[in-house]
């Protein structure tokens, strides 16, 4: 196996955490309310503790000075593997919760299916890590009912929601060349097998929420090979910012 | 100098002086963070299981171990994280749930090996104030990412809830 293709796909394990934990933590002081606020920014930690484990483990590996905040911190645009759906902006508190929901519904089972990776360390990280996605799938989800099934008002932001995320979700399920190699050594779960557990989930909870699945059509991939849409490197501006302008500043 | 190293049933002891930062009134040890104490060749090793992945107190809970056994004349001393097992609330111990009860905080009511965990039932919580079982959840996340907001619909206090891990 190659160690820089292994890097690459713990790196797009990590990226997507530490970039959605990111946008979450766009939400701390603005949520609709306190207690969304918090639950928000909770999720947020989590998500980003997990990315943590996975870059202290892709630094190990790499060697050569490299640190998980050299990892998160100091890399272009172009070297981050995280999946579209992850850096869309927040939109409205219901934007962020259909993202969040198609989101968990992946990381659970991606999660759940890393247990069994052939690779120890990281079968470690996801049974971790598998504890608290369970949590903000549930969240999520009820949440998604909540207002999918909720006003007019905001069952039409729900659906918005969805017209406009939908598009990046076959990319979750789509392997990349990397993570091909990663299926075939035991190491990556083989997500064309899981693809049809994923919409089941998505519908089960749309179903319930009186939101329709909408038929499959274009679907946007790119990320987990560095092809970014614009939003990500606004996000990088600010999530940089502080190592760019003062290198190796601590807390 | 050479320090007397003790036993580890010395080490144990100190380590129960060390309190989660975010709940001063129960230690590292009643959380069940610690996993196992070795103390080889003149070295203490003591293996912590982090909580939360995300959790702040994570990266404090090992200098303030390290801080406590060095104070007690113990060096040199090596803190490893060991993620696996992953750390659970059915490793808290009963007299971290007593102390987590009288602090305000309502320890967890159940265990992950329980048929209402599995099947993601939401159990009755009772009031750690009034210990009425007339409570609400207000939100699955509460103060820190361990704990969920409740509120007693008897004495009308809120309180956290130590959600079931």
């Amino acid at each position: 196996m190659s160690k820089q293709h292994f890097i690459q796909y713990l790196l797009h394990l990590a990226d997507n955490g530490l970039i959605l934990g990111q946008r979450l933590g766009e939400w701390c002081g603005h949520g609709p309310v306190l207690e969304q606020d918090i639950a928000l920014t909770n999720i947020a930690l989590d998500l980003i503790g997990q990315a943590r484990l996975m870059y202290q483990y892709a630094a190990d590996l790499q060697g050569d000075g490299a640190t998980e905040d050299t990892l998160a911190y100091l890399r272009t645009e172009r070297a981050y593997r995280n999946v579209l759906l992850v850096e869309q902006p927040n939109g409205n508190f219901g934007d962020t919760i259909m993202r969040q929901f198609l989101f968990d519904v992946y990381n659970f089972l991606n999660y759940e299916a890393l247990k069994g990776s052939a690779d120890e360390r990281l079968a470690a990280i996801a049974t971790k890590s598998l504890k608290e996605v369970r949590y903000h799938l549930r969240f999520s989800s009820e949440w998604v009912i909540r207002l999918g099934d909720g006003t007019e008002v905001s069952r039409d932001k729900m659906l918005a929601a969805r017209d406009t995320l939908w598009r990046f979700t076959g990319e979750l399920y789509t392997p990349s060349e990397i993570e091909r190699e990663m299926i075939g050594l035991g190491i990556a779960p083989d997500w064309s097998s899981m693809a049809d557990t994923w919409k089941a989930r998505v519908k089960e909870v749309f179903s319930e929420a009186t939101i329709p699945v909408p038929e499959d059509g274009w679907m946007h991939t790119g990320g987990k090979d560095g092809h970014h849409t614009e939003h990500l490197g606004y996000l990088l501006t600010d999530l940089q910012y502080l190592q760019r302008t003062y290198p190796e500043a601590q807390w | 100098m050479v320090n007397a190293i003790g036993t580890k049933q010395e080490v144990m002891d100190i380590l129960e002086t060390v309190k989660d930062p975010e709940i001063p009134v129960v230690s590292v040890v009643e959380l069940g963070m610690i996993r196992d104490v070795r103390i080889a060749n003149g070295v203490v090793e003591v293996d912590v299981a982090p909580t939360y992945s995300g959790c702040p107190a994570l990266d404090v809970i090992p200098i303030l171990i390290r801080e406590a056994l060095e104070k007690a004349g113990h060096h040199p001393v090596e803190v490893r994280n060991v993620i696996s097992p992953p750390w659970t609330t059915d490793w808290i111990t009963e007299a971290g749930h007593r102390k987590l009860k009288a602090f305000g905080i309502a320890p967890p009511v159940e265990r992950t090996t329980d048929a209402s965990f599995l099947s993601q039932e939401d159990k009755v919580v009772p009031c750690p104030f009034c210990n009425s079982e007339h409570t609400r959840m207000v939100s699955r996340f509460g103060s820190t990412p361990c704990k969920a907001a409740y509120q007693c619909n008897a004495c009308l206090e809120p309180f956290d809830y130590f959600k079931c891990h």
